[in-house]
């Protein structure tokens, strides 16, 4: 029983370590981002904001923001219109090919990027649309499109549809029935889908490496470019707000998980 | 009134043969989209390989005689195996440890683990170049503990490309490990204890064998996962840690487009039997379902 014991305080320091390990990492940006001196310098000789200051006044930062930030945007849109549409196919009943749609729409998250961006990369020369936020959103859209499927769908899977029949007892027509009962019940899980698909197109290098050329350059693809040809601290306060964006829609996709596990608790 | 009370969900269950083509006009939009913008870009690219500059086996018998090639499909292995191995070393007993705890300390735990899993990986890429780089956080502190007189070079090596690689990894052996863990009936292992068998015992052939379909489909994705890598063996790594993913970005950068398509066939090929693999021991929609029943 001791050993037992033993073993079980020697489980939790290990999970604790390897928590640590997984968060150490990502926080040694923000006191990087705060140092005063113009190189990579730990711990840093003293602290300024200069390059924030850097990050929002540099026009090759601010613009490549813009451009990832609006991309993402009307990806999330894009994404989570077809996936949530499409969830719906999936999900309430028999459809022909079913299997194959699956692959299809399972297989951005199993092909390896590269193999997909070149595909996307060749076909996009030859039609002319590398270097525009264009090629960028139809692609984007495609990798993004996946996660709310699968979201959307685990929602759909549990819901109970006897709540439709309800309403429609209740005369509500299919469009009635869709917006004031069934939308609500999934706001949560299309609203998370939304978000995965913002992050995923918002993060997206490989993809864009290809696509965005010479006069698409996102966010992503200007840290990458950065960080293989010359690095200053600019990129630790780029990093520093993207933890912090990371933090703050994961936690809200969380609070809307939670929401919807609540609203499903309830019934 | 009463009519449309009683025909709504009785007209779906007569009418059963109209009802498949609103679902396909549902699924429609996003598959075209996807058919239009994803695979038939990629299944040209792969076509590419057999039919450029004429209709040839070629470029893919090239990858064979080709040396560079074939040792960087081995080092891609290496790495995708070694990563593989230290993931599941580390990450099944995390899994373990939160799968015997509480709901309420759990959750928050699991959230800690799902963080980095959201977080850019650049930006994790960019902490452990800092982390690891010459006058980077490790190296200062070992210099200050006086434990090393010069810095040590460990990025633009092979142990920075494992290590980040684990890093960034992790949490997809973890969260399937511990999610096939969680169904486990808890009355199982105390049965096997009350009959004598010793906590060792209990756990190689009580939780091991049963956890087993989660832990094997966390390790086959880190596996898949690393065969594609590209981000972060480049800017870790050192020259001699060229993975395909990085050899194919080469090539189209020298616009030697057939040899590069070769290149991803191999590629594309290698992922999908390991997926078929998976789909054979374990169900692969289980799989992607992060090892869920």
């Amino acid at each position: 029983m001791r050993q037992a014991r033993i073993v079980h305080t020697l489980l939790r320091v290990w999970l604790g370590l390897v928590i640590l390990f997984l968060l150490l990492p990502i926080l040694v940006v923000v006191p990087l981002s705060l140092s005063s001196a113009s190189y990579l310098r730990f711990p840093p000789p003293g602290w300024s904001l200069r390059w924030y200051v850097s990050y929002f006044t540099r026009e090759a930062w601010t613009s490549a923001t813009w451009l990832s930030l609006w991309v993402g945007l009307i990806v999330a849109v894009l994404a989570t219109v077809l996936g949530t549409l499409a969830a719906f196919g999936l999900t309430r009943g028999r459809l022909p090919l079913r299997g194959l749609i699956s692959a299809l729409i399972v297989s951005p998250l199993v092909i390896p990027a590269i193999v997909a961006a070149i595909g996307i990369y060749f076909a996009f020369s030859r039609a002319g649309i590398t270097g525009s936020a264009v090629g960028l959103i139809l692609a984007h859209t495609c990798l993004a499109a996946p996660f709310v499927v699968a979201v959307v769908s685990s929602s759909l899977v549990v819901f109970d549809r006897r709540l439709e029949f309800a309403a429609m007892n209740l005369g509500a027509g299919p469009w009635a029935t869709f917006w004031q009962v069934t939308f609500p019940l999934i706001r949560p899980a299309v609203l998370a889908g939304a978000f995965f698909a913002f992050i995923t197109s918002f993060d997206e290098l490989i993809v864009a490496l290809f696509v965005s050329g010479s006069t698409a350059i996102t966010l992503p693809r200007r840290m990458w470019d950065e960080l293989r040809f010359e690095i200053d601290p600019t990129i630790a306060a780029v990093s520093t707000l993207l933890v912090a964006l990371t933090l703050a829609l994961f936690l809200a996709s969380e609070a809307l998980r939670r929401r919807g596990e609540w609203l499903r608790a309830e019934r | 009134m009463s009519e449309a009370v009683l025909a709504t969900p009785l007209r779906s269950a007569r009418a059963p043969g109209r009802d498949w083509l609103l679902r396909a006009a549902l699924v429609g939009p996003l598959v075209a989209w996807m058919i239009a913008f994803y695979a038939l870009p990629v299944v040209a690219m792969l076509l590419r390989s057999v039919a450029e500059p004429h209709w040839t086996l070629d470029n893919l018998l090239r990858l064979g005689t080709d040396g560079v090639a074939m040792h960087v499909f081995l080092i891609t292995f290496r790495t995708a195996a070694i990563v593989t191995i230290a993931t599941a070393v580390i990450g099944y007993p995390v899994a373990f440890a939160l799968a015997q705890m509480s709901r309420a300390w759990a959750n928050p735990l699991l959230l800690l683990i799902l963080l980095p899993f959201w977080t850019s990986v650049l930006v994790r890429t960019y902490a452990w170049m800092v982390l690891l780089g010459r006058s980077g956080v490790l190296n200062e502190l070992l210099r200050w503990l006086g434990l090393i007189d010069q810095p040590m070079r460990i990025l633009n090596t092979s142990l920075a490309v494992y290590v980040a690689m684990t890093h960034i990894l992790l949490p997809y052996m973890i969260l399937p490990t511990y999610s096939v863990l969680l169904e486990i009936d808890h009355t199982l292992p105390r049965a096997a204890a009350g009959l004598g068998a010793t906590p060792f015992g209990v756990l190689r052939q009580v939780w091991l064998p049963l956890s087993m379909p989660g832990a094997a489909a966390g390790a086959m994705l880190v596996f898949v996962l690393s065969l594609g890598f590209f981000i972060t063996p480049a800017l870790v790594g050192g020259p001699r840690d060229m993975m395909v993913a990085l050899l194919i970005q080469q090539q189209v950068d020298l616009v030697n487009w057939p040899f590069a398509s070769a290149l991803s066939a191999a590629l594309l090929l290698v992922t999908l039997l390991v997926l078929a693999m998976v789909h054979r021991l374990l169900g692969l929609e289980r799989v992607l379902r992060g090892g869920r029943r």
